[in-house]
């Protein structure tokens, strides 16, 4: 956990770039992306803090936050609910964190000389096309997260020198892991003996829940006892 | 005088010496190697977006097979992740058995990598030595979890159950006889813990076999010394962690820096290279597997004296015991609940980061408040050392990619995941 005295003096020395996130977490720190470059370079040049090494760049999309499958909030007074349909699932209100845009970015920040970490979240302006600058000058490490990220997450990084897929198949159509692609996926591969070839054909198993995902009350995890 | 160029070669993906399904396209001249490109994602099985389809506990499986040779310590991150959002603490004792198991863990990543990296670059005997003695380790796991490799023994809350008193023993057979049979059994009349002791006790004379074998060896030293040498800035600016970093000169060991379950007790040494190359990073990793198995003695005397639970006593998050079921209808509830539906984790969001064998893995986990993770990022340490691997055998010889990859102690599941 982060330590109060370094985190009052991140916050003050940067109040302009930096803001807390409200996650429950007490080491996110909330910037701008036309900020985010500027920032980075300077948690690393300054001499208090040295963050010299970025070890994670996470991509997150924002857009089911907070959905549930299960109607769990008038289990009681009409028995028990059945799970609800993809379309009309609802969104469960009485989340606390309210994500600004649809499309985050973490990164993971370690200083070895304070020995601390801190995370610096970052929302991609626009939801359609998002896009970011790269910081991999200020840390090389952070080339091959940021091609994860684009691969994964459609996030394009302004002044990246190779900004290629990175662990998906040659000729991958989509973007895996944003919220509206199929755990299945669009389609499959087999060999073709006919064709003397492997083909791609559309998938043919369909998707279905095991286990719905339901938000619950629990009394005790509400954030506001904790703090 | 016809101009040469440049010429092309592709090196794997089923390249023996690629440690799974690695394929680099290298830019040669002659044999010097001028530029390194590794394509990655061929053993890709989106984990992370699995794990957001499944309940928290049915996500422990697939950590195992993220780095499948170091698997109890993947698990290790994701459930701490877990417990930090919950906020609770596993029981003392199931503190121990998770170091203790992590150190395990270490030594049987750790003789992999001696073997492989051994063979790759020419110490054939190197690998059924490192075997013999993982073959010891892997039975504990089988003790413990009843499976060899993928245990999934860690669970949010402890350990899916106590060390069990005696260990399983060989049969006769017509390839063992009595004497053998007497013989091979001898370490495994007593308890699980007497078995780990046994091992204990004898495995540093097996570490100092590997380096009559290779320290000192001639042709390991012209393979290694000065091969792939990383600074430590460059160390620093790549992303590199655990053994990779140690062997650059930083004393940098999470165990040490951000001490999680029972590390601030143990008493263990952290072990730093000098010069950053390949066998700095060798010397490093076997320093690690004696100062693991100084850890493991610690462990194994505190858990002889201390007997306890090692589960907490929660049955929103740990499942009841089968003999309350049968005479407790709240058991029956708890129970049928958590494995219908599973528990839901509070709001929020975390990063979790333990000294993996490979170096830091970390979980990154937001949770909605669903009984399903939102978002889980594995950020797995042979990601960021393989990304430096264009950086590392620049100007190098083709051969010494074998060697490079080997430093690196590459593992497929956990950099594709």
């Amino acid at each position: 956990m982060l330590k109060k005295s370094i985190k009052s003096k991140i916050l003050s020395e940067f109040s302009e770039l930096l803001s807390l996130d409200h996650t429950g977490c007490d080491s996110i720190f909330l910037v701008d992306p036309e900020n985010l470059k500027k920032t980075c370079n300077l948690l690393k040049s300054h001499k208090d803090f040295n963050f010299n090494m970025l070890i994670d760049i996470t991509g997150v999309d924002y857009s089911t936050y907070g959905d549930s499958e299960w109607k769990t909030e008038d289990a009681t007074d009409s028995g028990f609910s059945r799970s609800v349909s993809y379309q009309d699932r609802g969104k469960a209100n009485k989340n606390i964190y309210k994500p600004i845009k649809r499309f985050a970015l973490v990164y993971q920040l370690l200083s070895l000389d304070l020995k601390c970490r801190i995370s610096l979240k970052t929302f991609c302006k626009d939801d359609n096309r998002p896009m970011i600058d790269s910081i991999v000058d200020v840390w090389p490490s952070a080339n091959w997260c940021e091609r994860e990220a684009f691969d994964l997450f459609g996030i394009i990084f302004s002044d990246h020198p190779d900004l290629r897929r990175l662990l998906t198949d040659y000729g991958f159509i989509g973007h895996p892991f944003r919220k509206d692609f199929p755990l299945t996926g669009n389609v499959e591969m087999r060999y073709d003996p006919e064709k003397g070839r492997v083909i791609y054909e559309p998938v043919s198993i369909e998707p279905r829940t095991l286990v719905p995902r339901s938000i619950r009350d629990d009394n005790r995890y509400k954030l506001d006892d904790k703090e | 005088m016809p101009e040469i160029q440049n010429f092309t070669l592709n090196f794997g993906p089923q390249h023996p010496a690629a440690h799974g399904v690695l394929r680099l396209i290298l830019e040669m001249n002659g044999e010097v190697i001028q530029k390194a490109d590794p394509h990655i994602g061929l053993l890709h099985r989106a984990t992370e977006k699995l794990a957001e389809s499944k309940p928290y506990n049915q996500t422990i499986g697939y950590m195992d097979r993220l780095d499948y040779v170091s698997m109890m310590c993947n698990e290790h991150a994701y459930v701490l992740a877990i417990e930090d959002l919950l906020d609770i603490k596993p029981p003392l004792r199931a503190q121990y058995i998770r170091v203790l198991f992590d150190e395990i863990t270490r030594i049987l990543n750790h003789l992999m990598w001696l073997g492989a990296h051994g063979l790759d670059v020419g110490a054939m005997s190197m690998f059924l030595y490192c075997f013999r003695e993982r073959e010891d380790l892997m039975d504990c796991y089988e003790a413990v979890s009843g499976t060899r490799m993928h245990a999934t023994y860690y669970r949010p809350g402890g350990v899916y159950r106590d060390l069990p008193n005696e260990m399983p023993k060989y049969e006769l057979s017509k390839f063992k006889n009595k004497k053998e049979l007497d013989r091979i059994n001898q370490a495994r009349s007593g308890s699980l813990l007497d078995f780990i002791d046994d091992f204990a006790m004898r495995f540093p004379s097996c570490v100092d076999d590997y380096e009559t074998l290779l320290t000192d060896n001639r042709i390991w030293k012209q393979r290694t010394v000065d091969i792939a040498v990383v600074s430590p800035e460059k160390a620093k600016a790549l992303g590199f962690t655990g053994a990779m970093l140690r062997g650059s000169g930083i004393e940098w060991d999470i165990r040490k820096i951000f001490p999680y379950e029972v590390y601030d007790l143990m008493d263990f040494a952290i072990p730093v290279g000098s010069n950053g190359d390949c066998y700095d990073r060798y010397l490093v990793r076997i320093e690690e597997m004696r100062q693991s198995n100084r850890i493991i003695k610690q462990c194994i005397k505190w858990l002889r004296e201390n007997p306890g639970e090692v589960m907490i006593d929660d049955h929103k998050i740990a499942p009841p015991k089968r003999i309350d079921m049968k005479d407790d209808m709240e058991s029956l509830i708890h129970h049928f609940k958590l494995f219908t539906e599973g528990f839901c984790v509070p709001e929020g969001e975390t990063y979790v980061a333990i000294e993996a064998p490979k170096g830091e893995l970390g979980i990154h986990l937001i949770s909605d408040g669903a009984n399903k993770p939102y978002r889980l990022k594995i950020r797995a340490p042979g990601f960021a050392h393989l990304a430096a691997m264009n950086d590392m055998v620049e100007g190098h010889m083709l051969s010494d990619v074998v060697a490079v990859i080997g430093t690196q102690d590459i593992v497929f599941g956990e950099i594709d995941r």
